[in-house]
């Protein structure tokens, strides 16, 4: 539980540490600095058990399905990490407590830094891989949040995207590799993995899941070629840099190589990938801070070649190197926080951080000055300092590797100058800063001490460098020891801290590094000038014109797909649907089921051809728009009665009533339209076009001929022999629609309703302007209500209402129904509309079209839920035979009160859709709210 | 039989005629209607999930036809987690729809009301026609949403979309045609009982009809490379109902994960797993045109409307691994982005209504008043669109990652999923640094207000993605579940046994 307590601290500070933002600085950073020392303090009690060589592991369940669980692990080298971070974190809260400014959002500053603790803490503590994971992953987002922490600043948004796109991107590959591992070892908790080592090793999935685990972890430790993210990041506020660059973010990747070290390492795979990274990284990054004249700048680049150097050590692959390794991470740490604390002092009191203004300072800031020297000299490896003790290691680690012929001079080499290099900008850092003449006009001047505690951390961590640098075994022996026992997961080789080994090959090396260094220094002049003769890389820049580089190439790719032409989506639908259906369709061929083809007679075949050639004309026809319609509704016509001609009288009506209804209304549209439209299709397009359009056709026509062919055996029968007896009708059409599959016609009044409802909200606003004179120019009648018609229509009405009634009633036994009721209504009521207009018809419909809608659909709904009181499913139908005198033996069906509905509905939305359309010809001669 | 089933259904059909009935209501009442209607909806299916965890298939005969002959309704946990998806984005996406969206047109809360009609029919439904005739339902009412508001800008990609649906719906109508002349039957479990036995010129006609159905439910579900009227059509629409539509393309989902889980699933004989050779290099390929789509955005509303897409890819791509871990990691994937996506959209039409002129375009503009807040929301939402943790997203992608064994499959899913995320990564953050810290001087005339209603909803939905990863263990539990009883399609089939009731006896 402690653990999860530690790691959970720095969150819960993260949600509290804001509420004291109105209280000032003060009150906030103590605020924010309690979670880790409280922190610390759980911590502590653990120290006895780990010393002794303990491991503490607390599990608790969370997602076992992803094999994801709340464990902790703390071992010496999670303590070492985790102590790093949380002492260094104390003092660069304290630091940021002087270095922001009064201004400046302070409680979003130390939420953030907490969560970013608070990650690093869960990244070190977590037993998990995909716990840790999750942790890797929002150190990511949260650094995000932080670089941009001046996000007015085009520098800082910059930056931090490009550090969110490396480290999140390297996340993802670590998140691959992790899962792979996973797959390998069944396990993701941290023993397990460990203890599946050779299985791992051994694994055909070992070179991908190791590629991908080190892609993860050289992003995040800004390793060749990643590192480019890494210097660009220090636009954060200086408190920040001081953090992620000594104790946390890029230590991530380290600590990762470092835990997983028993695991993935000893094999040719990992040597050669991981030494070759971090001994490109290592000279490119010490090569790179000797010409940057920023000083902040020297600084991220002095880190990146230090991570190399580190990656160097635990490519190796030698036990002794990895603890050269874990011993390097502690000292750098502290040097290179303490180092970044005193830059952001200097930029602080003088306003620049350009080391060609910034001379002489050690007159103004001696305290500064001497703080940043020692801290300098340990970057550079001075003795009696810490850096020199991990440095000798690493050189004399550097002369042990086995590389075959001339390969087995580069790593000392490469060392050497490495080292060189680290001199030359240490001594750059000290002469240029505090020696070197005069101030190059300062923004502020003269430059003063900083306040007192700000000094403090700075204070702090110089002390450790030292004590580290005289007292090694005394000072850190213990926590090293365990660090290095718990990262080699196996005995520690025997090895020595002590200040001087003698006089060796590996102390020669530092020595030529520290008198070739100082040289180079000196020099300096003729490197600069040698270095200003290549066009220096601004990779914010190319970062950003990649970027928008690719924007502009997906816009592009995107324009073509996506071009908003109904035509082509269309065309895409029925070549997929072409696509898909194509094999089985061809395999089916022309086949004819056991029915075989039925004789052809002269009726029929009239009655196709008309019907084929009508649909044709309609297709030639379709610029010239009424007389494609005309066609269309002949083909219409020719459907209705194939449905009379094969027995299906229902079907016929409907179909019948239904082509009225659309070709009025198609009608009423094509008023608005130009009577013909120019050709627009290419040659190419059209054939294109009808050879789609056969195929299609051809692959719809043998379908139907197996459909057609075969001998239907279905669940109709069982609708044939229930209707009577179940249903109460003999018109099994009629039946169906409404008792066996009554639910499917509520659903389809509901869309006709919806339709109405919708067709009404979008006409509503719509006002069109009428063209004055049809497509030939000849103006419109001026009778708009022909007195033949209007005489004619009046009668009809009555004689409609009766025939429609008469339909509806014996619906459920012969043909008929609410609905070819409820069309033949409608139709007869749009011939009033159309022979007296609007206003006559409105005046004698005095109410809103949208009641017998919502009406017609209630009580079908209503029927439905009748069937409930007699604890019978919705839509239960009942029946009983009444006598009804005059017109004999009736039937009276609950169905009956359904088909109402049915009938109420579809008058209602026919009448609504016409009424909606019909107001727009007619604005001037409706009411408002007249429906 | 349990009438509670029908409540999904019949609730918000009867609120919906409500709003009819009281078109001249002051709109205050009509809004506390409607919003009663879509409470009491998130309250009944609720209690339908729980019921559903059992594990029994509980069918639900109407008009007392026992199956197959009658249209049934059946609830799994499939069908419950859908609903429960369903009423909580709509709830939200309700409320936000008072501050003002339902007033810009007539009849807001009947079509709101009638879609989740037709969108719970789409769920529980057991019957091919009937799930044509939901597909109706939803069509109707989702046109006349995405034409709210009015205006040329909708009034093109609404045409483009109610088209393109509308030859769906026919080739939807030629399928069951196929279906029903070779196997006689339209209840699903029927037809799951009749296609392992048709052989011959019979199974290539069910096999034809098959593929047809896939490309109606691909369409619906904005599959490469019927996906491209979606972009502009969410994007135009007034954002509660682009935040609704987010569970449209799930309808198609839902369809091919139903149908070919069950009627060509694992029991299906020579058809079992129809199409999903075709299915998995199609959603890869739709995640990518997605991801492209993202990056190539220019409004944050377009942005989410990508996104859409890439989820419709994810998604389709786990399901087509016809595991039962690639159906559950699906299934936890649909859960998140569904809500998170909606509330995107809010977040986006949030931030459009404080800059002015400028609206949600990928551009700089004065500084938002209200920016700390969305810019929290839009990180917290990127964040689980993304799948970065600690969100959501993240969980639900490492369960699709997980649910591949070694391969070439493992391969490409992973290679497309890893770099997708990696650009949609960089597509977030480049809108997000833009809309949000890339400001200029000078201030909008009259920005929006964030008002209570719109604040939570936006932020809720978008709050789903913490607590979905709270509740990750039970929910994954569900989904487990779910994916296993999708599996063995023998028990859905055993609906057919519902019999008729008899007398007002029963329960």
């Amino acid at each position: 539980m402690t653990l999860a307590l530690v790691v959970l601290l720095p969150f819960l500070g993260a949600i509290v540490a804001p509420l004291f933002a109105q209280a000032g600085r003060t009150a906030i950073a103590i605020a924010s600095s309690l979670p880790p020392i409280v922190a610390l303090a759980a911590l502590y009690p653990h120290w006895s058990t780990l010393a002794a060589g303990g491991v503490l592991v607390q599990t608790h369940e969370w997602l076992p399905a992803i094999g994801l669980s709340l464990s902790f692990r703390l071992d010496g080298l999670s303590l070492l990490f985790a102590l790093l971070i949380l002492v260094i974190g104390v003092l660069i809260i304290l630091y940021a407590r002087y270095y922001l400014k009064k201004h400046e959002n302070v409680g979003k500053f130390y939420s953030l830094l907490l969560l970013f603790m608070g990650s690093m803490l869960g990244i070190v503590l977590s037993s998990n891989l995909l716990l840790m994971l999750i942790f890797w992953e929002l150190t990511s987002v949260v650094s995000f949040l932080l670089i941009s922490f001046w996000n007015y600043k085009q520098d800082a948004r910059r930056g931090a995207r490009m550090a969110l796109a490396v480290t999140g991107g390297g996340g993802l590959a670590l998140l691959a590799g992790v899962l792979l591992l996973g797959q390998i070892v069944g396990s993701y908790e941290l023993d397990d993995v460990l203890a599946a080592a050779d299985t791992i090793k051994a694994s055909s999935l070992y070179p991908v899941a190791l590629t991908l685990v080190l892609l993860g972890a050289f992003t995040k430790s800004a390793q060749f070629p990643f590192h480019f993210w890494l210097p660009h990041a220090m636009q954060a506020p200086t408190p920040v840099s001081a953090y992620l660059h000594s104790a946390t973010m890029v230590k991530a990747g380290i600590f990762l190589m470092a835990r997983l070290y028993p695991a993935l390492a000893g094999t040719e795979l990992w040597f050669y990938m991981v030494s070759f990274t971090g001994m490109a990284t290592l000279l490119i990054g010490a090569y790179t801070a000797l010409f940057k004249h920023d000083l902040k700048g020297l600084l991220a680049h002095s880190t990146v070649s230090h991570l190399g150097l580190i990656t160097l050590l635990f490519g190796m692959g030698t036990k002794l190197a990895a603890i050269a390794a874990v011993f390097h991470v502690i000292n750098h740490a502290t040097f290179k926080a303490s180092l970044f604390m005193a830059a952001g002092i200097i930029d602080h009191e003088t306003g620049t951080r350009d080391m060609r203004r910034i001379n002489g300072l050690w007159q103004f800031m001696p305290h500064t000055a001497t703080l940043a020297m020692v801290a300098a000299a340990s970057m550079a490896g001075v003795p009696l300092l810490n850096g020199f003790l991990s440095k000798e290691m690493f050189f004399a680690e550097s002369l042990n590797l086995n590389l075959p012929g001339i390969w087995a001079y580069l790593p000392p080499v490469v060392a050497t100058l490495a080292g060189v290099f680290a001199v030359a900008y240490s001594a750059r850092f000290i002469h240029d800063v505090f020696f070197n003449g005069k101030p190059v006009d300062l923004p502020i001047y003269p430059p003063h001490e900083p306040p007192r505690y700000m000094k403090i951390p700075v204070e702090i961590l110089v002390f450790a460098c030292v004590m580290v640098g005289v007292f090694p075994t005394f000072a850190i022996g213990p926590l090293l020891y365990a660090a290095a026992e718990a990262t080699l997961a196996g005995p520690v080789p025997e090895y020595h801290l002590t200040i001087v080994h003698g006089f060796n090959l590996p102390l020669l090396m530092s020595f030529l590094a520290f008198f070739l260094g100082l040289l180079m220094y000196t020099q300096r002049q003729r490197f600069f000038d040698f270095h200003a003769r290549f066009r220096e890389i601004d990779e914010k820049a190319v970062f950003e014109a990649a970027v928008s580089r690719v924007v502009e190439w997906a816009r592009r790719f995107i324009e073509v797909l996506e071009n908003g032409s109904l035509q082509r989506y269309v065309l895409l639908l029925l070549l997929a649907t072409l696509a898909v259906t194509i094999v089985p369709i061809t395999s089916l061929g022309f086949n004819v089921g056991s029915l075989g083809i039925s004789p052809i007679d002269l009726p029929t075949t009239v009655g196709s051809l008309i019907l084929i050639g009508c649909a044709l004309g309609a297709a030639a026809m379709h610029r010239e728009r009424l007389y494609a319609l005309i066609l269309l509704s002949v083909v219409g016509l020719m459907v209705a009665l194939t449905f009379a001609r094969f027995s299906a009288p229902d079907l016929a009506m409907t179909q019948l009533s239904v082509e009225v209804v659309t070709i009025v209304l198609l009608m009423l549209a094509l008023y608005y339209l130009p009577s013909w439209t120019p050709r627009e299709a290419s040659l190419f397009r059209r054939w294109r076009d009808a050879i789609i359009a056969l195929v299609a056709g051809s692959g719809m026509f043998l379908i139907t001929l197996a459909m057609l062919t075969r001998p239907l055996d279905s669940i109709s029968r069982y609708f044939l022999e229930n209707s009577v007896e179940g249903g109460g009708g003999s018109n099994v059409v009629n039946v169906i629609l409404v008792d066996f599959r009554g639910f499917d016609t509520l659903g389809e009044i509901t869309v006709l309703a919806i339709a109405a409802l919708g067709i009404y909200a979008m006409l509503r606003e719509t006002k069109l302007t009428a063209p004055p004179t049809d497509g030939q120019g000849h103006p419109w009648s001026t009778d708009a209500h022909p007195t033949i018609l209007k005489q004619i229509s009046r009668p009809l009405l009555p004689l409609a209402l009766m025939v429609s009634a008469f339909i509806f009633l014996r619906g459920h036994n012969m043909p008929g129904g609410g609905f070819i009721a409820g069309l033949i209504t409608a139709v007869a009521i749009i011939l009033q509309y159309i022979a007296s207009g609007m206003t006559w018809s409105h005046q004698r419909m005095p109410f809103n079209l949208q009641t017998p809608v919502a009406l017609g659909l209630f009580i079908a709904t209503a029927t439905g839920l009748a069937s409930f009181a007699f604890g019978y499913p919705f839509l239960t139908s009942t029946f009983s035979h009444i006598h009804w005198p005059v017109v004999g033996d009736f039937e009276l069906a609950s169905a009956m009160a359904f088909d109402i509905g049915v009938y109420l509905t579809v008058v209602g939305a026919t009448l609504m859709i016409l009424a909606s359309l019909g107001r727009l010809t007619n604005q001037s001669e409706v009411k408002p709210g007249a429906y | 039989m349990n009438h509670w089933l029908t409540a999904p259904i019949v609730l918000p059909l009867l609120g919906g005629l409500l709003q009819i009935f009281m078109g001249y209501a002051p709109l205050g009442l009509r809004r506390t209607l409607g919003l009663a209607t879509t409470t009491l909806l998130l309250v009944v299916s609720v209690a339908l999930l729980m019921l559903a965890d059992d594990g029994a298939y509980r069918a639900y005969a109407f008009g007392n036809w026992a199956p197959p002959f009658g249209i049934v309704l059946v609830l799994d946990r499939l069908a419950a987690l859908m609903l429960v998806v369903t009423s909580v984005l709509a709830l939200f996406c309700h409320i936000y729809s008072t501050r003002g969206t339902d007033a810009v047109g007539r009849h807001f809360h009947a079509l709101f009301l009638f879609q989740l009609m037709g969108l719970n029919i789409a769920f529980l439904t057991g019957d091919l026609f009937n799930l044509f005739v939901a597909f109706e339902v939803l069509l109707i009412a989702s046109y006349g949403l995405l034409m709210h508001g009015g205006g040329t800008i909708r009034t093109i990609p609404g045409l483009h979309y109610v088209v393109l649906n509308l030859i769906g719906s026919s080739l939807f109508l030629i399928s069951a045609g196929m279906l029903y002349s070779v196997l006689g039957t339209l209840n699903l479990a029927d037809l799951a009982v009749k296609v392992p036995q048709v052989s011959g010129s019979d199974q290539v006609v069910v096999q034809a009809a098959g593929m047809l159905l896939l490309i109606v439910f691909a369409l619906k579900a904005a599959v490469l490379p019927l996906c491209f009227w979606l972009p502009q059509a969410y994007s135009t629409a007034t954002a509660p109902v682009a935040a609704l539509f987010s569970v449209m393309t799930k309808v198609g989902i839902y369809a091919i994960l139903r149908v070919y889980s069950l009627v060509f699933g694992d029991d299906a004989g020579a058809l079992a797993h129809l199409g999903m050779d075709w299915l998995f290099p199609l959603s890869l390929l739709t995640l990518a045109v997605g991801v492209i789509g993202a990056l190539s955005a220019q409004s944050l509303r377009r942005l989410t409307a990508w996104q859409v897409i890439i989820s419709v890819g994810t998604l389709l791509a786990a399901l087509s691994l016809t595991s039962v871990a690639g159906t559950s990691a699906a299934l936890f994937y649909l859960i998140n982005t569904t809500w998170v996506v909606g509330g995107m959209f809010l977040v986006a039409d949030l931030v459009a209504r404080q800059r002015g002129s400028v609206e949600d375009r990928i551009v700089t503009a004065p500084r938002m008043r209200s920016r700390t807040l969305l810019s929290v929301f839009f990180l917290f939402g990127a964040i689980a669109c993304a799948g970065l943790p600690p969100l959501s997203g993240f969980f639900a992608k490492v369960l699709i990652l997980q649910a591949v064994t070694p391969g070439w499959t493992m391969a490409w899913l992973w290679g497309v999923i890893m770099v997708g995320s990696f650009l949609t990564l960089i597509a977030y953050s480049r809108a997000g640094s833009i809309v949000f810290w890339r400001n200029v001087e000078g201030h909008v005339k009259d920005p929006g207000r964030l008002t209570l209603p719109v604040t939570v909803s936006a932020g809720a939905l978008i709050a789903t993605s913490i607590v979905i990863v709270a509740m990750a263990g039970p929910i994954s539990r569900y989904t487990d579940a779910t994916a296993q009883q999708l599996h063995t399609p023998s028990a859905y089939i055993e609906i057919l046994d519902t019999p008729q009731v008899n007398g007002g006896s029963e329960q």
